[in-house]
Parts: C-alpha cells; sequence; structure tokens
C-alpha cells in the first residue's frame, strides 16, 4: 500500500475516534510518567546509596564520665583508649581507616553545627564523648568489628551510621515500590484501554475491513491502520512523560530540591536522558502488542 | 473453474447441513443463477468459495486450487481474482465514488498512475464518469450498486460473486443492474450470482442452480425461476 493512503487512514480514523484516542494518550502518558518516576526514584536511591555508603562510618563512642555501661568505670582511661586502638588497626584489612575524635573535637563540632542555637548553652564540652570513627571496607562486616569491640572496657556503645541510613532508605525503597505498583496497576489499565479502543476501532470500521478483505488486502495491510494508530497515540503519549520528566528534573530537583538539599546527590540530566527511550519503547511496545492480540481476535483473517 | 465435489457443510448447534452432499460445475465464462429460499445454502456456497468457511467434508475448487487446502496466507491472493458484490453495497461513507472505486485498488496496493489510469474507465463501463466526485449519500441505490461493481470488477477479477445484489433495488434498476452484470460477463468473467428475484432470472435466461435444504434440486440452462422445464 501507499504510504500517503495509509497515513490518510490513519489520520482519519484517529479524528473519527477522538475520544479514545484522547483517552489513550492520556492514559499513556499517566502511565508512562508513573513509570518513569518510579525508574528516576530508583537511580536516585542508587545514586544516594552509592554516595553515603562510601561516606559512613561505624562510631565507636568512648566512655564518659557519666557512663553507666558495665564496660565503663567512669570516664576512658588512656590505655583502654591504646587498647581499643591497637585492637582496630589489627583487624585490617576489615577496618581501613581509624580516626580519633576526642570529646573536646566533638564538642568544637558541634559548636559549629548548631552555631546560633539556644540548644548550645545547655551541652557542656564534657557532654560529648570521645569516639573513633572507623571506616569499614564493607558495610557488611560491621558485625565482625562490633563483636571483637563492644566487650572491651572503655567502650560504651558502637553505631553503625548504616543502620540510620538504612531506616531512609527502607522509605524510599517503599516509596519507590509504590511507584512501580502503581505504574505497572496504570500499565494494565492502559493495555486495557488500548484493546478496548481497537475493539471499537475494529468495531466502527468493520465495514471498511470486511470490504478490504473482499478485495483481498493482505492481513497485515488490514491491520496496519489500527497498529499504527494506536503506536502514533502512544508515541505522542510517551512525548508527554518524557516532557513532565525533563519537567520534573528541571524545575522539581534542579529548581527547588537540589538548592535546599545540598548534602543529597539528585540524578543527573544523563541519567533522566537514559530514561526517556525506555518510556518510549514500553509506550510504544504494550500498545503495539496490545493492539495485534486485540485484532487477531476481532478481525479474523 | 468452480468445482464442488460431494461438498457437505455442518455448522456446529445446527441439526441440519447447510450443504448436503453437493454437487456443481460451473465453467469459466459462465453465468449462473443461485437460486432458492432463505437458508436454502446459497449464501454458504458463496462463504466456501471465499473460504470464509470450510467445508466439513467434500472439496471445492476454484481455478484448481483446492480452496480448502489454501494458506491463510495466500488467501488475498486468492481473492483478488473475484469481485464481489453484495445486497447493502457496502460502500465507504466518507469516500468518493472515485475513492469508492479506487479502494479495491489501493488497498492491494496499486500505483496511483494505475489508478488514475483504471478508475475513468471502469466508471464509463457503469455509467458513472459524471459522478465521480459524489458521495455514496448522494447517490440512489442503483447508482450505489454500480459504484460497488466498479469496485468489484476493477481489477479484472475472473469470477464476480453477487449475493442479492439486486435485492434492495427497484425492478427498473434492477434491469440496469442486470445489464451491466451482462456486459462485464461477455468479457469473459464468470459470474455467481444468488438472487430472489423471479423477474430477473426469467428475463435473463441462464443457467439456474436451486437449492433446497442443503441440496441442489435443479440445475438447467437457460432456465426460468417458476418453470422446471420439464
Amino acid at each position: 500500500m501507499r504510504i500517503s493512503f495509509v497515513a490518510k487512514e490513519v489520520s482519519g480514523g484517529l479524528r473519527r475516534n477522538f475520544t479514545m484516542t484522547l483517552a489513550l494518550i492520556i492514559a499513556v502518558a499517566v502511565s508512562l510518567s508513573l513509570f518513569g518516576t518510579s525508574l528516576l526514584l530508583s537511580t536516585q536511591v542508587d545514586r544516594m546509596k552509592g554516595y553515603w555508603y562510601d561516606k559512613i562510618e561505624v562510631s565507636i563512642f568512648l566512655c564518659g564520665s557519666s557512663s553507666v555501661t558495665y564496660t565503663c568505670t567512669g570516664s576512658v582511661t588512656d590505655d583502654q583508649r591504646t587498647n581499643i586502638e591497637m585492637k582496630l588497626n589489627s583487624l585490617t584489612p576489615t577496618v581501613q581507616h581509624v580516626f580519633y575524635e576526642s570529646s573536646s573535637a566533638a564538642y568544637d563540632k558541634f559548636k559549629q553545627q548548631f552555631a546560633g542555637s539556644a540548644i548550645l548553652s545547655n551541652v557542656s564540652p564534657n557532654a560529648l564523648p570521645a569516639s573513633f570513627r572507623v571506616k569499614i571496607d564493607n558495610p557488611d562486616h560491621f558485625q565482625e568489628v562490633a563483636s571483637q569491640i563492644s566487650s572491651m572496657q572503655g567502650v560504651e556503645s558502637i553505631q553503625d551510621q548504616r543502620k540510620l541510613l538504612n531506616r531512609f532508605f527502607t522509605i524510599l525503597k517503599g516509596l519507590q515500590s509504590f511507584a512501580l505498583v502503581v505504574a505497572l496497576a496504570m500499565l494494565a489499565v492502559t493495555i486495557l484501554l488500548v484493546m478496548n479502543t481497537i475493539r471499537v476501532a475494529a468495531f466502527a470500521r468493520r465495514r471498511e475491513t470486511s470490504i478490504m478483505r473482499a478485495v483481498g488486502a493482505s492481513n497485515m495491510s488490514i491491520r496496519l491502520p489500527f497498529i499504527l494508530e494506536a503506536a502514533v497515540a502512544s508515541t505522542i503519549g510517551a512525548s508527554l512523560a518524557s516532557g513532565g520528566l525533563v519537567a520534573a528534573k528541571y524545575w522539581v530537583i534542579d529548581g527547588k530540591l537540589a538548592p535546599n538539599l545540598t548534602f543529597i546527590p539528585f540524578v543527573t540530566w544523563t541519567e533522566v536522558g537514559a530514561i526517556i527511550p525506555w518510556l518510549y519503547l514500553v509506550g510504544v511496545g504494550i500498545t503495539v502488542l496490545a493492539s495485534l492480540i486485540t485484532l487477531r481476535r476481532y478481525l479474523k483473517g | 473453474m468452480i468445482v464442488f465435489d460431494h461438498v457437505t457443510k455442518q455448522y456446529k448447534n445446527s441439526p441440519q447441513p447447510a450443504l448436503n452432499d453437493v454437487n456443481l460445475t460451473i465453467e469459466q465464462g459462465e453465468f449462473v443463477f443461485l437460486v432458492g429460499s432463505s437458508g436454502s445454502g446459497k449464501s454458504s456456497l458463496l462463504r466456501l468459495l471465499l473460504k470464509e468457511e470450510k467445508a466439513t467434508e467434500g472439496t471445492v475448487t476454484v481455478d484448481g486450487i483446492n480452496v480448502a487446502k489454501l494458506r491463510n496466507r495466500k488467501v488475498p491472493a486468492f481473492r483478488r481474482q473475484m469481485g464481489i458484490v453484495f445486497q447493502d453495497f457496502r460502500l465507504l461513507p466518507g469516500k468518493s465514488v472515485f475513492d469508492n472505486a479506487a479502494f479495491g485498488m489501493e488497498v492491494i496496493g496499486k500505483s496511483r498512475k494505475e489508478i488514475r489510469n483504471r478508475i475513468p474507465a471502469v466508471l464509463e463501463l457503469v455509467g458513472l464518469e459524471e459522478k465521480a466526485h459524489r458521495l455514496p449519500s448522494e447517490l440512489s441505490g442503483g447508482e450505489q450498486q454500480r459504484v460497488a461493481l466498479a469496485r468489484a470488477f476493477v481489477n479484472q477479477p475472473r469470477l464476480l460473486l453477487a449475493d442479492e445484489p439486486t435485492g434492495n433495488l427497484d425492478p427498473a434498476t434492477s434491469v440496469g443492474i442486470m445489464k451491466l452484470l451482462d456486459r462485464i460477463n461477455r468479457t469473459g468473467t464468470t459470474i455467481v450470482m444468488a438472487t430472489h428475484d423471479v423477474a430477473i432470472v426469467d428475463q435473463m435466461r441462464k443457467r439456474i442452480v436451486q437449492m433446497e435444504s442443503g441440496r441442489i434440486v435443479r440445475d438447467q440452462e437457460r432456465g426460468m425461476y417458476g418453470h422446471t422445464g420439464n
């Protein structure tokens, strides 16, 4: 068939089925937006994990004057401290880096962080414990280190910063799976909508198709206009969803979030750019597939 | 050209076969009326020729091709050898007379040049060259059926199947359509026409195949509808 003839049939079909086409475009746009958002969110989580897992440490807090655990008998002594440090150093390569923060250094840091805040006047220099900041090669080795250190005299408590982050990541992951579930549900709705749209279109044009069959048009050429219509609608939908992602990156992430949350590394344009082809692929793919299946059922060859 | 060899067609959920051991041979260039009351098996016979249905028993051969064994992929090419006309014309309401007639060429991929060369000649044959740019809704029933005939004939099929082509037309208009069919028949095209129209059948004096409850009860050269001729 000539391209101009097919193009005429397709544009005619889209116009005659305008409301359904519009519904299809919107459904594709919404479901792909959600799908894109969940992809973006998962990229974001990965990015933050990589960034923070690299930075996090295990904090070993040493006994202060008011500590009450059984490993503490008043403030940590220099001997105890040296013992702990030696023990830590013996745990290489699991322990990669040991940094000692004295009580007064911790206080200085605290002063910096809470400069101008009323809380500062309530905290005395001795209130903050001295600590070892330990970097370990793999966050999973935390237990190994902790079990050897926690019972040593002079150690008050051990804190895995990853645990704090994990709570945060659990929330993010929950959001991500929620977005994914909603996206999948929307994609399923889109598939059903495509099937229904094609069914209505096939019914509305049963006269054309019966004539086409009668004059000996091939199955492919009978189905092609329907498939192209679905493809055109889903391409428009995918473009809207892509535009939505770009807008979200530009206005929400770069415009609002990034300037205020400087300690979070946000998804880059490259990563957004990598998601967009998937939107087109998934959007056009599922609609074409759904229309093929429907046509097989409603336009017998 | 067409051979039905002991053909039986049994539809599911139907107690009686639609066609019951039918034997029929139609030669190239013949004009055959298929008559009989509704449900006698005329339509089933046409549907088997188009491979819209499969025979339960026996074989249908068109142009030496066993229709039942035809691959699905080859059905379109097979149908291009035939033209089909329906009682309800089946024109596309949004397309002009020219585009309706050209539709048969468009969908099988003929070039614009071929279409521009061929359609005016066909429209002239059916007497609608003046109305090429009208829409079907602006035409009378007879004119619409002429457009349908133009579309069926545009690819010069060797076989033209007509299912009650005059069923929706008044007698005078029907005569015009029959004259047209006769002209097409004289170009060498085989015509099989299912009809109820007594007047037309009697007037044309062509071969008559009469069916009753799935069987051929009469097959007569130059017959009349109501008379067995014996």
